[in-house]
This record gives C-alpha cells, sequence and structure tokens, in this order.
C-alpha cells in the first residue's frame, strides 16, 4: 500500500540550503503558505524561489531566505505592490525577470524534458538584453529570430491543493488550476498540503476528472494542512483574506517582527486562533474584482 | 444631468471606450477601473461583439458592475491564465492597460523606476506586457500626464514593444506590433504621425496644447486644429452610473473635476 502521508514539517526537512523550488498557485491564490510559513521557521538559505508571487515570496524575502527570485510579478492584485519583495529587491535581492508567458514556456519546457522552447514574447523589450536569454533563427522559410526560452527546471514543487489520497492523487478544485501542473512536471520532487486528505473514492472519480492535476507518480508526500493556502484562496473551499493580506502588507520594517511572532513562529492550531477560526475563515466572502 | 456636468472621470471612461469601437469580436482587457469601465460601456453601447472577463477567470455575458453587487453574473465561458495566454497569443484581444512610464516610442514600463540591477522603486515585475505587446493590439491609460510618466528618452525598463526599430531583432517590426491609443487626464493620442511619432487626436475640454506639451517629456505632433474629445452622452453617463453603482469613480481623480475646466 503506497502511502505518502507526511507532515508540513517532514517536507520542509525534505529541502536544501540552496534549492530552486517552484511555488504553485498565482499571486493571492492557492499558494501553499502553511509551508511558506514552515519555511519560514527553519534555518533553510539561499533558496531561489520561481512563482507567478504573492505573499509566499514575499513572506520568505522578508526572512530572508532567498537568493533570487526568478519571476514576472510579484502582486496581491488588491494591493499591487508586494511591499516585503520590493523591500528586499530594493536592497539587492537578485532577481531573474521575464513575461509571465515566458515562465510558462520555460517550466512547460522543463516539463517536458526539452532545453528551450521557442518564443516571441520577450521580443524587443529590456528583457531579452539578459544574457540568460539566447535566440535562435527559425529553420524554416520565414527565418524568423525567436527567443529560445531555456527550461526553467526547480528542485523541487510545493503546491496547495483541495483534495489527496494517501497515494498522492490530488485534486485541485477551484476555477483556476495555474501552472501547478507544469511545476509538477518540470520538478525533480513535488510536496503537496492538501485541504483534506479523503479515501480515493471519496475523490469522486471521474466526476471530478478535470480537477486532476497530475499523474500520483509525480507526488512525492502530501501533508494535511486545513486551510493551508490562507491568508491566500483556496476558493470554494473558502476566500482570500484581504483584511489579514493588508495586515501582513502594513507590517514593514520594525513591525514585521511582530506580524513573524504572531504568525509564522506558531504551530497550526496557534495560528488558525490568530487569524480568527475555521468558521471565521470559512465565512469570508467571494471577492469582487 | 446634462452633458456638461459629466465628470472628467467620465469622460476618460467614454474616451477609453471608444478604443475597442471598431474592434472585431475578440477580448477587450481594461486594466484598472478607468479603462475597465470602458471595456464594458463599449460592449453595452456600440460593441456588443467584445468579450468582457470578471477580471478573474470567466467570460460574462454581460459587464459587472464594479465594487459590492448583490447578483452574480452569467458567466459564458472559462477564462483560466493557460487559456488566456493561448487566447492573447493568437491575437484575440486588444488591451488597454495602464503603465507607469511611456515614451516617444509607445514603449512601456511597470517593472522599476531607475536601474533594473539596483531599483529606485521596485513596481510589478513585467507582468504579461511582453508577450501582449507583440500579440495583438494595445492601448494605454495614463490617469496623471506628466513627465513623470510620458518621459524623455526611452523608459527606465522597457517591459511592452514600441516602434522603436533599433530594438527589433533584424530591424524587422516585431509580429502583431500595433499601438492603438493613449488617454490620459489632458489627452487622447495616436501613433499616426510620421514612422508612428505619437500624434495628438483630441484635448479635453479645456485643455491647451501648451498644457499637453509642457507636460510630455517627447514631442507631440499636432495635424491642424485639434478637436475637443468628445463628453460622454446621456446614454453612456446612465450606462456609466449603472457600472459603477458606488460611484467608485468619484475617487479616482483627485478633486472628481468636472469634465468641462472652469474657464
Amino acid at each position: 500500500m503506497i502511502d505518502k502521508r507526511m507532515s508540513v514539517d517532514a517536507i520542509v526537512d525534505q529541502l536544501r540550503d540552496g534549492m530552486t523550488i517552484a511555488i504553485g498557485g498565482w499571486a493571492t491564490r492557492r499558494k501553499p503558505m502553511a509551508l511558506v510559513r514552515a519555511i519560514a521557521r527553519s534555518d533553510l538559505k539561499d533558496l531561489t524561489v520561481i512563482a507567478y508571487g504573492g505573499p509566499d515570496v514575499g513572506m520568505l524575502a522578508a526572512c530572508g531566505k532567498l537568493r533570487r527570485v526568478i519571476f514576472a510579478f510579484v502582486s496581491m492584485d488588491q494591493i499591487p505592490i508586494e511591499p516585503h519583495f520590493k523591500a528586499a529587491r530594493q536592497a539587492g535581492l537578485d532577481v531573474w525577470e521575464m513575461d509571465e508567458g515566458m515562465l510558462h514556456w520555460g517550466l512547460r519546457a522543463a516539463a517536458m524534458h526539452l532545453p528551450f522552447l521557442p518564443t516571441r514574447v520577450g521580443i524587443g523589450t529590456a528583457i531579452a538584453e539578459d544574457p540568460r536569454f539566447k535566440t535562435i533563427t527559425s529553420p524554416y522559410g520565414d527565418g524568423e529570430t525567436l527567443i529560445a526560452m531555456p527550461a526553467i527546471k526547480p528542485d523541487v514543487a510545493l503546491l496547495h491543493v483541495h483534495r489527496s489520497d494517501e497515494k498522492g492523487n490530488v485534486l485541485t478544485l477551484s476555477p483556476d488550476p495555474f501552472f501547478d501542473e507544469l511545476m509538477a512536471r518540470a520538478a525533480d520532487k513535488t510536496f503537496v498540503t492538501a485541504e483534506q486528505i479523503v479515501s480515493t473514492a471519496q475523490l469522486d472519480l471521474p466526476a471530478n476528472a478535470r480537477y486532476h492535476l497530475v499523474e500520483r507518480p509525480l507526488i512525492a508526500g502530501v501533508a494535511e494542512a486545513p486551510f493551508g493556502a490562507h491568508p491566500t484562496s483556496a476558493a470554494p473551499d473558502y476566500q482570500l483574506d484581504l483584511a489579514h493580506l493588508r495586515s501582513y502588507a502594513a507590517a514593514e520594517g520594525e513591525a514585521w517582527d511582530a506580524y513573524r511572532d504572531r504568525y509564522v513562529a506558531v504551530d497550526a492550531p496557534s495560528y488558525l486562533a490568530a487569524v480568527g477560526g475555521a468558521d471565521a475563515l470559512r465565512a469570508i466572502a467571494v471577492p469582487i474584482y | 444631468m446634462t452633458d456638461t456636468q459629466a465628470t472628467l472621470a467620465e469622460l476618460l471612461i467614454a474616451a477609453c471606450a471608444d478604443v475597442w469601437r471598431d474592434d472585431p469580436e475578440w477580448l477587450a482587457t481594461g486594466i484598472t477601473p478607468i479603462p475597465r469601465l470602458g471595456a464594458s460601456l463599449a460592449k453595452l453601447t456600440f460593441n456588443p461583439r467584445l468579450m468582457i472577463t470578471d477580471a478573474e477567470n470567466m467570460f460574462l455575458e454581460t459587464p459587472a458592475p464594479i465594487g459590492p453587487r448583490d447578483s452574480t453574473p452569467t458567466a459564458e465561458g472559462w477564462a483560466p491564465y493557460a487559456r488566456t495566454f493561448d487566447n492573447l497569443w493568437g491575437g484575440r484581444r486588444h488591451a488597454l492597460v495602464a503603465p507607469v512610464q511611456i515614451d516617444r516610442f509607445g514603449q512601456t514600463n511597470i517593472s522599476v523606476i531607475g536601474d533594473h540591477a539596483a531599483p529606485k522603486a521596485a513596481l510589478l515585475g513585467a507582468r504579461g506586457f511582453p508577450g501582449n505587446s507583440i500579440s495583438h493590439p494595445n492601448s494605454y491609460f495614463v490617469p496623471q500626464h506628466s513627465k513623470r510618466a510620458l518621459v524623455a528618452g526611452e523608459v527606465d525598463f522597457v517591459c511592452s514593444v514600441g516602434y522603436n526599430p533599433a530594438r527589433w531583432p533584424d530591424g524587422r517590426k516585431p509580429h502583431r506590433l500595433e499601438l492603438r491609443r493613449i488617454v490620459t487626464n489632458l489627452c487622447v493620442m495616436d501613433f499616426g504621425g510620421p514612422d508612428h511619432a505619437i500624434r495628438l487626436v483630441s484635448l479635453h475640454p479645456g485643455v491647451g496644447l501648451d498644457e499637453v506639451r509642457d507636460n510630455t517629456g517627447f514631442e507631440v505632433l499636432t495635424e491642424g486644429e485639434v478637436p475637443e474629445t468628445a463628453l460622454p452622452d446621456a446614454e453612456a453617463l446612465a450606462i456609466i452610473r449603472r457600472l459603477d453603482p458606488h460611484d467608485i469613480r468619484a475617487t479616482l481623480l483627485k478633486g472628481n473635476p468636472s469634465a468641462v475646466r472652469a474657464a
């Protein structure tokens, strides 16, 4: 019997200094924040993070865990500028910036075990001046110059899903799967947190087939972490907690220590109590954009 | 309410709507409230062909009002990010977005102010601007027309391609580069000058040419008498009020000025 269940901290124990880690989700949606907080509490350092970034990147930056960020944006949508990322970036944090679609293509190339995929995206911009991007001439009649988007290969992908069984069959029930599948295919190992670990029958396949993220051999471990995406959303189970995100964003400079003590340097039950408890989080209204 | 009582925000919404006037059946994306209200207004008046999203991951049958609302709008399609990329790479979109800087080539920046390696201010990151700019038509919105926004020389970090052959590989114009309009709080411009130079289309009521020139970091061409930007008509104003029932538009421009400047 395959049983991939483990704790959040046991997942973090699998990580090493200097690793390149892809973090799933998008901005304020379905970020594996319980894992991010556990990394923030750990001794890990010099991490390279690949992300469609939100408070995951900001929190790791604020806790001094990052050596480099590979990104197209770091934003919390309603709070457009992520203040902790901004502060770290202005203090010299190394970045590799690209278009959202280039990141998509880089992950896809890695997922397909290709060295690169051609794209027009980036052509003519300052991004194309980065020597890490090479160009290629189309070998067909058009002779067009394209960017050879290199594979962006993570050592590990960390994702938050809604449901998993013990074997690592995972469902993401939210309306947008983002690029989590590509991250799982691109990484050497993928660990997930799940809102609920359920029986295989309770995954309710094939009715939920369209929510099934990826084949289970790609999932190395699964930890149950209710509200593990908070303060980002794991819709439809719960919505983003904008009030909490605003207090997180306001915790700049010396105020960061108080935020960290209250919300990061604590165990899961204490965190849930500090953010208002399960009923309050479930009651947060659907955001209107 | 008569036309002359329209606010500048309402005039800008109507001027933004106009960028999609003759577009075919494709996605109209307006980022930040005034462009978004403009896209919705265009769809509800002269261009019902347009597709509109809920600003998240659904296409809506009818544009949704902004701000808190009681009803759930009817979705007509699915727009997760992977499909959004596929759609925009296919060219079926016209975006109206609000960059931090624009230069004379129409190149824009939302990444950093200052040197990219050691920024004075880190902003969002390039987001999807590079891909948008070579895939489908783009227009730009500038709520505060100034030399900080409409800059001399080049923008600090070129996130989206413009009409600057020095940056084009082999000097070839990128694939589908097509810049349409710039709507600011002073005027409407397009890229209709020689070699796509930026040209004045209209001045908002009461705005003088000198004010535009004094607040723009590059030369703005004019051809003959520059017309006045049209005020939104009564139908447009009624739709704008319906799309923004909480009057969020009144909070977007400092002092919520009238569309017609006091003489």
